[in-house]
């Protein structure tokens, strides 16, 4: 029974890297006839029409992607008996799905088919790393994690951290956009990305929306501790790592609102709040020490 | 040269007053809040005393030297170190004297009426006008009542305001932390924590004597450690057959409180201690103390009992030192506990399963001193056998004896043993209030827009808002208000 759930699990993971796959390539057709339409056209006046299918497309398979990956998530927790938040491969899995979900939902309120192409290539790297490197059989949790907690925290803490990424590929494109800008004009594929403003404006929109969301993480993420390590804090790595993070968005967020900090300078802070989550999840999960460290990976 | 002079010389307290203001500025602040992030990095790349002890000695024995240089600025013993905690004092410091007159000001102003219609409102953002039809001053009165604003209304026109809630949920968002910090400082001070070792069937007493190691905070009083026994009736681990990886600890234990004749059984497991009042007992480890029965070359009993051996991995292999100090001339064992037994050409013995299977106690005899008199402290799971000598190497199953020249020795069987650990933390239900209203007040700040809508009624109707922060939605609500004053009766 909790074999044929794994292996389903494992199908419906690759057939979503698939159609990730095939979202990436409509994606990247997309992008390269935009630029087509504009050498022949007059330069203000782009063609949408003939890339507009294509983006449908490319959006379609992104969300069919998403369902399977969803659905393969599900699958492996079915197949264990448990959330599927045991080990890195599981969180690599469903850390794409949320980075993925995060951009979908930011799509119907925001135009950002153009970052579509990035989204899907992190979500296919992520999936290819996870069952390539990070690939264990499903199993039962070790008792530690054993808890409410372990749904609570673990789900708090992908969230956040697919829409910290989320942020963090806009301020990048920012600060892409921003550079190209300084030397001149937009190239011809990058005018119909959004002003600078946009993004400046999105990327702290999404930090303000899940700022409170990993606040709560790292605070059910203590109430865990407690409970299972008898501290609430210990500065352990992974502990450590979670308060830099919230250290450096708090900043970014205090930057912004009190200091007025806008643009440039916000943007960097942004990368570099966001990088220190991805260290934490790569650098302390795979070399790190510590209390967090479970089962080989 | 010449800005010197026109400085005016501080004295003192104006420059106490020039520190105080340069600390509670908001760059500052953020300068501290920055600082902390980065001191806190060492500790996470380098092992620290209080998580990892083994490997800071590692450290020590690869690169002494490094390694001393290392420790005089504390870098293993960074959380406790003078330097964090002057960030993070001064970060508080800082935080406190921006938020205190931050309250204060909030305070006065949540009971003063908005400012009254600015009298050019053409100049302001969202403005709008058309002729009137009378009543807009009513229904403009209606709308902001429903929507809560609070309102000024002076000369046919009304000053609204809304979004308090912000600066409120900032405010608390900042105390909160403070309530923390405060939480955390009682706990440390208040505290304590100690650790037991305990074979099954042993009783345990709530005194200082009892612990294997006890940490104390430094207000700690010792009379008020709580005033509990317990006996471990029985511990059940239950293992993965195929990854030996542990699936579950169940302790239970006759636990007695206050009155030590009634007891009732408990159960303790990973992730739910047993709890009473600010003191919980958690299940941290768990392994094999073999016992044995040592006689002197007469035969008699020069040591019975269980030893608590150390496990060393996931299959429970176990390493410890059974010691003899009564004998003459002294002996120790130097041993290894294997649960489930194979032969290993590399290792000699090796444990395949963490259960109890197919117990085997690897002993190597030593004649000698033990050293236990030097005064140097030794640990229990290992032997100094420098001034001793090896008098024979055995492999023993439950029952076997061993005989060596100067007597033998007897692996009885084993019992299982659990270690608790024991901590009275008074300071975390503060730490854990001060979190609720840290992520209440963050939301309350974070998802209220403060604004200002403004009407006033005279041939024409004027009306203008102003967003703070530059906050977005303002048009939106704009757009419903005039909606809805334009709407006919």
């Amino acid at each position: 029974m909790s074999r044929t759930w794994a292996y389903l699990s494992n199908y419906l993971v690759y057939s979503s890297m698939a159609l990730y796959t095939l979202s990436f390539f409509a994606h990247a057709v997309e992008t390269a006839w935009a630029v087509r339409v504009t050498s022949t056209d007059s330069k203000k006046n782009l063609d949408y029409k003939r890339t507009e299918k294509v983006a449908r497309i490319a959006t379609a398979m992104m969300i069919l992607g998403f369902v399977l990956l969803f659905a393969g998530v599900v699958a492996r927790g079915l197949s264990a008996g448990r959330v599927p938040w045991g080990n890195m491969y599981e969180f690599s899995i469903t850390g794409a799905l949320a980075f993925s979900g995060a951009y979908l939902v930011a799509l119907r309120k925001h135009d950002l088919r153009w970052l579509g192409l990035l989204v899907s290539i992190a979500v296919l790297l992520t999936l290819g790393t996870a069952v390539a490197v990070l690939y264990r059989p499903s199993a039962p949790l070790v008792p530690a994690l054993k808890s409410t907690w372990l749904v609570i925290h673990v789900s708090a803490a992908i969230i956040s951290g697919g829409v910290f990424l989320l942020a963090n590929a806009i301020a990048a494109a920012y600060l892409y956009l921003d550079a190209m800008e300084s030397r001149g004009e937009r190239t011809a594929w990058a005018k119909r990305l959004p002003s600078l403003e946009d993004l400046d404006q999105l990327s702290y929109r999404l930090v303000a929306f899940v700022f409170p969301l990993w606040t709560f993480a790292v605070i059910a993420g203590a109430i865990w501790a407690e409970s299972a390590w008898g501290r609430y804090w210990g500065w352990d790595p992974k502990e450590t790592w979670a308060f830099i993070t919230w250290v450096a968005y708090a900043a970014y967020l205090h930057a912004r609102v009190t200091v007025g900090w806008r643009g440039r300078k916000a943007a960097w802070l942004c990368l570099f709040a966001g990088s220190t989550f991805l260290f934490n999840y790569v650098y302390v999960n795979i070399w790190g020490t510590g209390k967090h460290t479970y089962s080989g990976l | 040269m010449s800005q010197e002079i026109e400085v005016p010389e501080l004295g003192s307290v104006g420059l106490l007053r020039y520190g105080w203001r340069q600390l509670t500025s908001m760059r500052t602040a953020l300068i501290l809040l920055l600082l902390l992030g980065v001191a806190s990095i060492p500790g996470s790349l380098i092992p620290q005393r209080t998580q990892n002890p083994i490997r800071v000695g590692e450290y020590f024995k690869n690169s002494p030297e490094l390694s001393k240089w290392m420790d005089q600025f504390f870098l293993f013993d960074v959380y406790g170190s003078p330097w964090f905690s002057a960030i993070y004092i001064l970060l508080f410091i800082s935080l406190i004297g921006c938020v205190l007159p931050r309250t204060i000001e909030h305070f006065h102003s949540a009971r003063a009426l908005p400012p009254a219609t600015p009298k050019n409102l053409d100049r302001m953002e969202h403005h709008t006008s058309w002729s009137a039809q009378g009543d807009e001053l009513e229904k403009a009165r209606a709308w902001f009542k429903s929507k809560r604003f609070r309102v000024l209304e002076k000369d046919g026109s009304i000053s609204a305001e809304k979004g308090f809630a912000r600066e409120t949920g900032n405010l608390f968002f900042h105390l909160a932390l403070i309530l923390v910090l405060l939480g955390i400082s009682f706990s440390s001070l208040f505290g304590m924590r100690g650790m037991a070792i305990l074979n099954v069937g042993e009783r345990f007493i709530n005194t200082t004597t009892s612990y294997d190691s006890l940490n104390n905070g430094k207000l700690f009083n010792e009379n008020n450690l709580s005033d509990f026994a317990l006996t471990v009736e029985k511990f059940t681990a239950k293992y993965n057959v195929v990854t030996s990886s542990p699936e579950d600890y169940t302790l239970d234990v006759k636990f007695a409180k206050g009155d030590l004749s009634q007891s009732e059984l408990r159960t303790i497991k990973v992730n739910s201690p047993l709890k009473m009042g600010n003191t919980s007992i958690y299940l941290q480890a768990n392994g094999y103390s073999p016992v044995v029965t040592v006689r002197d070359s007469k035969g008699n009993v020069a040591m019975q009992g269980p030893v608590p051996f150390l496990p060393q991995d996931s299959n429970l292999r176990s390493i410890g030192a059974i010691k003899v100090p009564d004998a003459d001339p002294q002996i120790g064992f130097v041993g290894s506990f294997v649960p489930t037994y194979a032969r290993s050409g590399a290792d000699g013995a090796v444990s395949v399963f963490p259960e109890a299977l197919d117990p085997r106690l690897l002993l190597a005899a030593w004649i000698g001193d033990l050293g236990l008199d030097s005064g140097v402290p030794q640990s229990v799971y290992r032997m100094d056998t420098s001034k001793m000598t090896q008098v024979g190497l055995k492999s023993l199953k439950p029952g076997e004896t061993f005989t060596y020249p100067q007597g033998s020795i007897t692996f009885e069987g084993y019992f299982q043993w659990v270690n608790l650990e024991i901590v009275h933390d008074p300071g975390k239900n503060f730490a854990l209030l001060g979190g609720i209203v840290a992520i209440l007040g963050l939301l309350a700040s974070l998802f209220t827009r403060r604004r200002r809508i403004w009407i006033r009624v005279g041939k024409s109707v004027e009306v203008a808002g102003l967003a703070k922060n530059a906050a977005p939605g303002l048009d939106v609500e704009m757009a419903e208000f005039i909606a809805k004053l334009k709407r006919g009766k």
